[in-house]
């Protein structure tokens, strides 16, 4: 049974990170801006992922925490670069 | 205790949960690669990403709870910020788009020469 656990925890890595050759393969070849920003979110989300089942194999809590500013700051960074394509300005006066 | 040792009724359903997530997430991000529109593209990892991540965080729990003996619930964060950021980031982006995409019409009509207005507006009704 456990080594269908760490079947599973090893296919959900390979998952992660084909995810995320995915996002980068659309982050280099997306024909407008919106469409590298979305990459870009996406490469952020995978990326928590793939930290979180490195702190399953490893059970250390260092994971989680990184995890959580990864999804923190991704969600600032994507809110920033929308805001600029929108308006032209991050923060507006 | 080590999560090699993990009793079955926990193993099989974290194990079912993160291959579920795996699978989803994998498929979200297939659908931002392969979609042709960005409109479209915009499906996959808003939604396939927020719930890979959300059976993958359950399964984080079950995992973390078994293993130290007392609940550990501290990945409920991670699920409410990313249930919570995702929609705000996806609303924000299809703005973006939309916008984008209306001011470059208008900016290619305006290049035009006066006397082919007719055609740029079959061209932009055609698009």
């Amino acid at each position: 049974m456990n080594a269908f656990l760490d079947g599973a925890i090893w296919f959900a890595q390979a998952c992660f990170a084909l995810a995320t050759a995915f996002a980068t393969i659309r982050l280099i070849i997306g024909p407008a801006a919106q469409d590298r920003v979305l990459a870009f979110d996406t490469m952020y989300i995978n990326g928590m992922l793939s930290l979180l089942m490195l702190g399953i194999r490893s059970h250390s809590t260092a994971y989680f925490d990184m995890a959580l500013l990864i999804a923190l700051f991704g969600f600032v960074g994507t809110i920033a670069l929308a805001k600029f394509l929108l308006r032209g300005e991050v923060i507006e006066p | 205790m080590n999560w090699t040792e993990l009793p079955a009724w926990a193993a099989l359903p974290a194990a079912l949960l993160l291959i579920i997530g795996g699978l989803l997430t994998a498929t979200g991000s297939l659908g931002l690669l392969r979609l042709p529109n960005f409109l479209m593209r915009m499906h996959g990892p808003s939604m396939g990403n927020t719930l890979g991540a959300g059976s993958v965080l359950i399964a984080s729990m079950i995992i973390s709870s078994v293993t130290a003996g007392h609940p550990v619930i501290h990945e409920i964060l991670i699920t409410v910020f990313i249930v919570t950021s995702a929609p705000v980031t996806a609303m924000l982006l299809m703005r973006a788009a939309i916008y984008r995409t209306r001011v470059n019409e208008e900016r290619r009509r305006q290049q035009l020469p006066a006397e082919q207005s007719g055609q740029s507006t079959e061209r932009s009704t055609a698009d």
